[in-house]
């Protein structure tokens, strides 16, 4: 009896069946089965061309010696770090003061979601002109009078990761202020009320009250973020190249060098399949918590 | 009148109370607005000025001084005759390129995003809720991770290095987000709307093209702005799918800027670099509250 009733089901809505078919293509075939095919490939000692042969974690073991690797991996831990900390309370104070009922508000919210909308490679190049020592800040102070001034930070290996942080920032900080001002403006005008009455400091208000009410909010912004920096790629390509030497290279660049210039399959997905397991992590639990159990 | 008259006497004087009390703090706000604003528009200001300069000017003043004399030529040079290694037809063939890419792309994804959301949220479908789970996951992971296997899968089908080829992988990758919209959306409409369609014995599609997607325009527009704005910014699918051919106007500009030999021509870069942001600008800047409606009802960025 049960088949006869999942056939009935299938039927009834055969039609919907079929239109799911290219979004089921699309999670079977071009998401898991790519993925599975890019971690197979890691455990192969493939260069140039593919091979399907077995040589365990041995192209782990040769990424985690590669120094170019290891240095991507903690220029993205640095760059994420300070990149999340100053969005985030950039985004913060920006949304709060936006909130203060304050005159031009439409303005000011355009001017800093404006970014947002350029693409990386725009960005990348723009601020790349603004650092060039050449060119930007420091060629200005100098015609300035000041003829020592000093501000090469994007051909100094030591501190060019923070011009990366600094484009980056530009063009994602808009983004934290439109999320959490969109939070601001779902709170009840009672609570201003009843902590004005209570007499509590705005500031204060803010930080104890405000902030952990944002919570979804702040989660979901935090997880965007931190992807968005897992895949940066454009930006630096665009700024930097990876350089000076290889001072400001990041994950995603290095599998793209190793797949096209270096020919190194073996190590590029093996990279991979680093960054793929770091995002797993970092986004399972969120996805489940966020739009699943929301689910009507 | 009068009981009126006081009352806004009282709260004029509470409000005179307060604001001496707060008028630093509003001097803060407004001190701590405008000098974030400057840094927000400082790169925008440096391209506009630069690329009305000459070269001399350029060589003899900074980026941040105003054009001694303006001049269109390094606009005109950016878009018709600016060279990417040998070839020196301009800007415009990205252009048209990224144009060509674009309008089937947002088509065919926010149709499917349509249909998807509309399938996941009205219909019954067994483990609906696993695939959609799956197909967020992949709005998450690095586009290195698919890019090696796509390719071999492309080259298989014979659309590597074509139009159809990042076309479809816009339409991939594109996927997850636009359907999250329509669903959410689509959770919104009354249940029972679909239900006396469905009594009067219409079907999956008639549904859909009579009574959802005519109600789904203001989402519509949402997923049309967020993938257009997307797809046009996109540099690593348009590198890696669309071949020497169809290269789209973010993979010229980087060409144009960072493979020039000889002395740099900054305000052509600049020009350059402002043509390729124009059609995100115009559309941010004309959609408004749209653009930032897009950006809290998805939240994810693909």
């Amino acid at each position: 009896m049960e088949w006869l009733r999942v056939r009935r089901h299938i039927q009834r809505n055969m039609l919907a069946y079929i239109a799911v078919i290219p979004m089921a293509l699309t999670v079977f075939i071009a998401y898991m089965g790519t993925m599975f095919w890019s971690v197979r490939l890691s455990l192969t000692s493939s260069r140039i061309l593919p091979k399907y042969d077995f040589v365990g974690f041995a192209q782990y073991e040769r990424l985690f010696e590669t120094s170019r690797w290891v240095t991507s991996l903690e220029n993205l831990v640095i760059i994420a770090f300070l990149f999340l900390i100053i969005c985030f309370v950039l985004g913060f104070l920006l949304s709060v003061f936006i909130d203060q009922k304050i005159k031009a508000e439409s303005f000011f919210r355009t001017v800093f979601l404006f970014p947002y909308a350029m693409s990386f490679i725009v960005t990348g190049l723009v601020w790349q002109w603004i650092f060039n020592p050449q060119l930007g800040i420091q060629s200005t102070m100098r015609n300035l009078g000041w003829e020592t001034f000093t501000f090469d930070w994007i051909v100094n290996p030591n501190m060019v990761l923070y011009t990366v942080v600094i484009a980056a920032v530009w063009q994602g900080s808009g983004l934290v202020m439109a999320l959490l001002l969109a939070g601001l403006r779902g709170i009840d005008e009672d609570l201003w009320k009843a902590t004005k009455i209570d007499g509590i400091p705005t500031w204060r208000v803010y930080l104890s009250i405000i902030l952990p009410m944002l919570r979804p909010m702040i989660i979901t912004t935090v997880v965007l973020l931190s992807i968005s920096i897992i895949k940066m790629y454009d930006v630096v390509v665009a700024m930097t190249m990876g350089g000076p030497g290889i001072a400001s290279e990041v994950p995603a660049k290095f599998i793209m060098d190793n797949l096209f210039e270096r020919g190194n399959i073996g190590i590029a997905t093996a990279a991979s399949t680093v960054l793929l397991t770091t995002v797993l992590c970092l986004i399972a639990p969120f996805i489940y918590s966020n739009y699943i159990k929301k689910s009507r | 009148m009068t009981t009126l008259t006081s009352t806004l006497n009282a709260k004029t004087r509470i409000n005179q109370h307060r604001s001496v009390k707060t008028r630093w703090g509003r001097v803060g706000i407004y001190g701590f607005l405008i000098i974030t604003a400057l840094f927000f528009l400082l790169p925008l200001y440096v391209m506009l000025t630069t690329s009305f300069k000459e070269l001399d000017d350029i060589r003899s003043s900074s980026i941040f001084s105003l054009p001694q004399s303006f001049s269109f030529d390094a606009w005109s040079i950016a878009w018709s005759s600016a060279c990417t290694g040998l070839e020196c037809n301009g800007l415009q063939v990205g252009f048209w390129n990224s144009v060509k890419i674009l309008i089937p792309s947002v088509f065919i994804s926010v149709m499917l995003g349509a249909i998807n959301g509309y399938a996941l949220s009205f219909w019954k479908i067994k483990g609906a809720n696993i695939l959609f789970a799956c197909l967020l996951l992949g709005a998450f992971i690095p586009y290195q991770v698919f890019i090696y296997p796509l390719i071999r899968v492309y080259a298989d089908i014979g659309i590597y290095g074509t139009l159809s080829g990042v076309v479809l992988s816009h339409v991939i990758f594109g996927m997850p987000i636009m359907t999250l919209l329509f669903r959410n959306y689509y959770s919104g409409l009354p249940q029972e709307l679909f239900n006396a369609a469905r009594i009067d014995g219409a079907g999956f599609f008639k549904v859909f093209f009579f009574i959802i997607f005519p109600m789904s325009v203001p989402i519509v527009i949402v997923a049309v702005i967020m993938q257009v704005t997307n797809i046009w910014n996109d540099f690593l699918i348009g590198l890696v799918f669309a071949g020497n051919d169809n290269l789209p106007m973010t993979v010229q500009l980087n060409n144009i800027v960072n493979t020039t030999t000889g002395e740099r021509a900054y305000n052509v870069n600049m020009a350059a670099t402002i043509l390729t942001s124009l059609v995100p600008l115009v559309i941010y800047v004309a959609s408004g509250r749209w653009f930032v409606r897009g950006i809290a009802s998805g939240a994810v960025k693909g």
